[in-house]
């Protein structure tokens, strides 16, 4: 009793200190009704729709990971995927946001106050606005590594990853890159990129290496599923229960993807939303056609997982670029990526990297590829978030230092993804453990996390199918 | 009175069933099973890397058969469930000591 007392007061002690609302505009009733005011409205109205798309990737995320696992672990994967969301919702709205978007200090970090809760001058429409697209961009980052850990992580750790990334690791190199940061806005990066910092229009860098590079520190230090390799290290595959699953939440990805990518001009007036959505949907044609070609010449059999991770590499590869590059540049990014998502899994898998769904390769390694691909197909063609200069070029148009920016902008990704994630990872490890008991594990994590079977019925058999495993 | 034990395909269960009942053998049990004989398995495909199933899924179809009757249902069981190909299947044949209808504690031949 004592303890929620304490709690309450402490709330109440923290209401009593938020100022008074009447520092912006929460209603929005300052829009004119002039056509500046509805252009204005229809920036809302784009911005808004491309986010709801953006959020519904969650379930093409957690169709594909649910699919790919075995009966005995479809809840609890499911259950991650929505936790990361409500757990990045609640740290974005008290820290994340703030940290990412704040008022800059010294080019590394925002002001921690700027928009905490979101009082004060950030109770306004237009933060609500960025509030809420950067917030389902978190969430994507977040989510990345809860499909490549399938089948073994505690439940309660990954609750505590996924407030840590979006409160800490996500918002800071975002930060970096789009809240006006040191890789973007710095005096060395600038003169280097040819008036221009390090770009990445809707986050190959920002939302999928990132993501994709935690998920690398992450399946290193929690170790291979049981049954994963033979005792001379020999790979053995474990079969997802469900491909209509998988498929269903790649067509659900790449339907989201279109606001993903189009939405990031955050201006629905700008009539390149067309051209972005046409590089958009052919680097996912390039991904899906290569990974699917190189994976039916390797294995023997035209393979829907490995084409559906094809498709999503050339979406991950594209973002970067999408508004920058030519469409014949977007193919050729598209596949490029599909080759990189096949040979990644496959070397991942060679070096004892046990990634359930590929995620490593198609967000870490594409997402890196992305940013590079950018830097040498940009055209000249569109400037940075507006049609005025000066305008972006890559190294095939003569601008061989936006190259460089680009990737000094890669390797600084995939740096601070991977020493903050096996800091996280390492930490979770020697506290309260990452990993559950290879007793739990082998029964499944819906019954040891949650208590529940996703198929009651098909209880038995799974029974059967782990001790299969452990021979 | 033989209990006949036939391992076919799935795809064929149809064919032997129908085969079955126009000689008179109606009543019969079949149970979904996995195994393996001298094909040792097959080879499944997941994410570009090939794997082996070392048992298969088949069909068991058991039935009580007359003496009279045993040559001539398992000649039919053995043509209905044939393709040529590795995987057809077996039949076994063994003794039944006795047969008990339940209903009617009726015994032998009359209870099959």
């Amino acid at each position: 009793m004592r303890k929620y007392a304490v709690l309450a007061l402490t709330l109440l002690g923290l209401v009593a200190m938020l100022p008074a609302a009447s520092a912006a505009d929460p209603s929005g009733a300052s829009n004119p009704a002039t056509l500046e005011g509805v252009m204005s409205s229809i920036n809302y109205i784009w911005v808004l729709i491309c986010a709801f798309l953006v959020f519904f990737m969650q379930a093409g995320f957690a169709m594909v990971e649910a699919g790919m696992v075995r009966v005995k672990n479809v809840a609890n994967v499911l259950m991650k995927n929505f936790m990361d969301f409500v757990m990045g919702t609640v740290v974005f709205l008290v820290i994340g946001y703030s940290l990412f978007m704040g008022t800059d200090i010294g080019g590394i970090v925002g002001d921690p106050t700027t928009a905490f809760l979101l009082v004060g001058d950030a109770y306004d429409v237009s933060t609500m606005l960025s509030w809420f697209f950067m917030l389902v961009f978190a969430a994507t980052a977040v989510t990345i590594v809860s499909g490549a850990i399938a089948e073994r992580p505690k439940f309660k750790t990954y609750l505590v990853y996924s407030a840590v990334v979006t409160a800490f690791i996500y918002p800071m190199y975002a930060h970096w890159v789009w809240g006006g940061g040191w890789l973007a806005t710095s005096d060395l990066m600038v003169d280097l990129g040819g008036g221009y910092g390090a770009l990445d229009f809707a986050g190959s860098g920002v939302v999928h290496a990132l993501g994709g590079m935690l998920a690398l520190a992450a399946c290193v230090l929690i170790g291979p599923r049981i049954g994963r390799y033979t005792k001379d290290g020999k790979p053995l595959p474990i079969p997802g229960h469900n491909l209509t699953m998988v498929m269903l939440g790649g067509f659900i990805l790449w339907f989201g993807w279109f606001g993903f990518n189009a939405g990031s001009t955050l201006n629905g007036n700008q009539l390149i939303i067309a051209k972005i959505c046409v590089t958009t949907v052919i680097a996912a044609a390039g991904g899906a056609l290569s990974a699917l070609l190189i994976s039916w010449k390797r294995a023997g059999a035209a393979d829907l997982g490995l084409t559906v991770n094809g498709m999503l590499g050339g979406l991950v590869g594209i973002t970067a670029g999408c508004a920058w590059v030519e469409p014949w540049a977007a193919l050729l990014i598209g596949v490029v990526a599909g080759f990189i998502v096949c040979y990644g899994v496959w070397l991942m898998e060679r070096k004892g990297v046990d990634d359930v769904v590929g995620a490593i390769s198609v967000h870490g390694f594409n997402g890196l590829w992305g940013l590079i691909a950018l830097g040498l197909f940009a055209d000249g063609t569109y400037g940075v978030y507006t049609a005025d200069g000066p305008l972006v070029t890559g190294l095939l148009y003569g601008n061989a230092g936006f190259l460089a920016v680009q990737l000094i902008n890669a390797a600084v990704v995939a740096m601070w993804a991977l020493g903050t994630g096996f800091a996280l990872f390492y930490g979770l490890k020697r506290t309260v453990g990452i990993r559950v008991s290879p007793e739990e594990e082998l029964q499944g994590l819906d019954i040891s996390e949650h208590n529940v079977s996703a198929y009651p019925e098909m209880v038995t058999k799974e029974l059967t199918m782990s001790k299969e495993g452990m021979q | 009175m033989k209990m006949i034990q036939a391992i076919i395909r799935h795809e064929k269960l149809g064919d032997v069933k129908s085969a079955l009942y126009d000689i008179g053998v109606v009543g019969l049990n079949v149970t979904e099973i996995q195994g393996r004989g001298v094909q040792k398995g097959a080879t499944r495909q997941w994410r570009g890397a090939v794997y082996d199933v070392d048992l298969l899924p088949k069909i068991k179809l058991e039935t009580v058969v007359d003496d009279a009757l045993v040559e001539k249902a398992v000649d039919i069981i053995q043509k209905a469930a044939c393709t040529g190909n590795i995987g057809d299947g077996k039949i076994f044949v063994w003794t039944v000591d006795q047969v008990v209808r339940v209903r009617t504690n009726e015994r032998g031949r009359g209870a099959i």
